[in-house]
């Protein structure tokens, strides 16, 4: 393979990975929009916690040592997803539900209130620096290629991204697709009032959207924390806007939608970050939300929302 | 007399200086069919609106087999056995039909997380009964043959069935009906009056009825309350209604 393509294939990879965390965190915006109609500005923030919360797992037991790294990845993302979730739920609860049935703008103010606070918590609660972890995994899998000057690898780290990635969406899909509680979500996207009236607590349908979109957000944040090896209580702000771009992209209210625009706007960035000086991605993800936004509002795979008589 | 299953008293709804219901009095007893009739505009929605918890009355009470519905959530209500369709069409249409009956009977199966994911006997056994209850009612209104077809994609007259179908799977008491044979033909409006007479007599159910079309109306019913402005203005047989002065008064004006 010549040079140039090689160094195509390597953004494609690297692309395809930030764009699989995108997807994670984009469901959670996707599927609470799906059902109430609002954004959930405060979501960004849940991800980060998710960061915060693995990356203090994952140093408390490496520090006491004697565990094998599957087994203290493992917890540290089972205890993650569960605080994450509990954070999740917590926000709706205290933030969103009083304000059910008001003007949705006020729901969004609050969202950004959520948003704002718990940036700050956390950068009272852990210190507003970065925080670092030594990589953990590394070397790579796949030597695809290489030249004198960069070799084209799909590391260690890259594949366990696609891999959880892949797992989760699947999961997911299934949940959706054949469960009881699947079932009854996907009632409450079409008609929530409806639902509520054939005798299911839609409430508690909420909850649960909000809990497993925490939980998708809290496996981003233990993945592209690993990633990246920094974080700090500010990086929910972008990681949120990034998968909210994704969310309307793919059609906001479509899960198959999220996932797809996370994956599309992983690969544009990373390309645009290739060919161009890479300060630009940002300049192109949010140009790319606002072209869709004008052309079509609905996103790719969103249908147009019908007009209810 | 068979027991009474819906007692309304002094029903009343006011919008701010407007007036939809005024201290309407309705009965429903156990095995009955029961109209509300009236002009366009006369209330008769609000008053589902209010019984089934879509709005809080201003004032009256709502006694369901004893218990007051007053206060409760939508879905408290429905729980209780009490269960609405609305004028128009409202199936989950991107969901297949037999989706639609299941997740209608959503609260009859166990909540418990972990017997859904590990598919305990007991989970299996009341996902049976659902499934059994849904391919039942949907033999009832003749639609097991669409079972895998998306709802949105049935014909207009069979989502209507499929509504009532739906409700009928949640196994209320008193099922309301808004307006059903609203858009029916003629042909599919003898099969609802129909399913409505076998909904009484098999099924051993209350309905309560909201209708214009008077030959449905007097047919079945065996009572019918009529309002006209948010007040009610004559109750009683089909006969009864049909030859009073007030009632005619109402629907044909002054002569």
């Amino acid at each position: 393979m010549t040079e140039a393509s090689l160094y195509l294939l390597q953004q494609i990879i690297n692309g395809l990975t930030i764009g699989s965390t995108y997807a994670l965190i984009a469901i959670g915006y996707t599927m609470v929009y799906g059902i109430i109609g609002m954004i959930n500005f405060a979501h960004g923030e849940i991800y980060m916690i998710g960061s915060y919360v693995s990356f203090i797992v994952i140093t408390g037991l490496l520090a006491m040592g004697s565990f094998a790294l599957p087994l203290v990845l493992f917890i540290a993302l089972l205890v993650a997803m569960l605080i994450a979730s509990t954070y999740g739920w917590t926000v709706e609860r205290v933030a969103y539900r009083p304000l059910r049935g008001s003007n949705r703008l006020i729901a969004l103010i609050s969202a950004i209130g959520m948003s704002i606070f718990l940036q700050n918590y956390v950068a009272l609660a852990q210190g507003s620096r970065d925080v670092a972890l030594a990589p953990l995994i590394s070397g790579s899998v796949l030597e695809l290629g290489s030249l004198d000057t960069f070799e084209v690898t799909l590391s260690w780290m890259q594949l366990l991204i696609w891999v959880v990635t892949l797992v989760t969406m699947t999961s997911l899909t299934l949940f959706i697709s054949r469960s009881r509680m699947g079932r009854a979500c996907r009632a409450c996207a079409e008609d929530l009032g409806m639902t509520n009236l054939l005798g299911i607590d839609t409430n508690r349908i909420i909850s649960l959207t909000f809990v497993i979109g925490a939980a998708l957000a809290a496996i981003a944040g233990l993945l592209l924390g690993l990633y990246y090896g920094v974080i700090n209580p500010f990086i929910g702000f972008m990681a949120g806007l990034k998968a909210f771009t994704a969310a309307v992209l793919g059609g906001i209210g479509s899960i198959p939608g999220a996932m797809l625009g996370g994956l599309i706007l992983g690969v544009t960035e990373a390309l645009t970050a290739a060919y161009f000086p890479s300060e630009y991605k940002d300049v192109v993800a949010f140009g790319l939300l606002v072209t869709i936004l004008l052309f079509r509002p609905t996103g790719i795979l969103g249908k147009p929302e019908v007009e209810k008589v | 007399m068979s027991q009474l299953l819906l007692d309304v008293n002094e029903l009343t709804m006011r919008f701010g200086g407007l007036l939809a219901v005024n201290a309407v009095n309705l009965k429903v007893r156990n095995r009955q069919i029961v109209s509300i009739i009236g002009p366009n505009g006369a209330g008769k929605t609000t008053v589902f609106n209010c019984l089934s918890g879509f709005y809080i009355p201003t004032d009256g009470s709502v006694l369901f087999n004893g218990d007051q519905l007053a206060g409760l959530k939508d879905f408290q209500i429905s729980r209780k056995g009490l269960v609405r369709t609305f004028q128009h069409v409202r199936l989950f249409s991107k969901m297949t039909v037999i989706e639609n009956m299941l997740v209608a009977q959503h609260r009859h199966l166990n909540t418990n997380l972990f017997a859904g994911m590990f598919k305990t006997p007991s989970y299996r056994r009341l996902e049976q009964e659902a499934m059994d209850r849904a391919i039942y009612w949907l033999e009832e209104v003749d639609l097991l043959q669409h079972a895998n077809r998306e709802a949105g994609y049935l014909a207009y007259g069979q989502q209507r069935k499929l509504e009532i179908a739906r409700c009928m799977s949640t196994q209320p008491e008193l099922l309301l009906l808004d307006e059903p044979a609203a858009g029916l033909n003629p042909f599919e409006t003898k099969e609802l009056d129909q399913l409505i007479i076998r909904l009484r007599d098999e099924h051993e159910i209350s309905v309560l009825l909201i209708e214009h079309d008077m030959g449905l109306v007097m047919g079945i019913s065996d009572h019918i309350y009529v309002i006209a402005q948010g007040t009610p203005l004559a109750d009683g047989t089909p006969d009864e209604v049909k030859q009073n002065p007030d009632v005619i008064k109402a629907y044909l004006g002054e002569s």
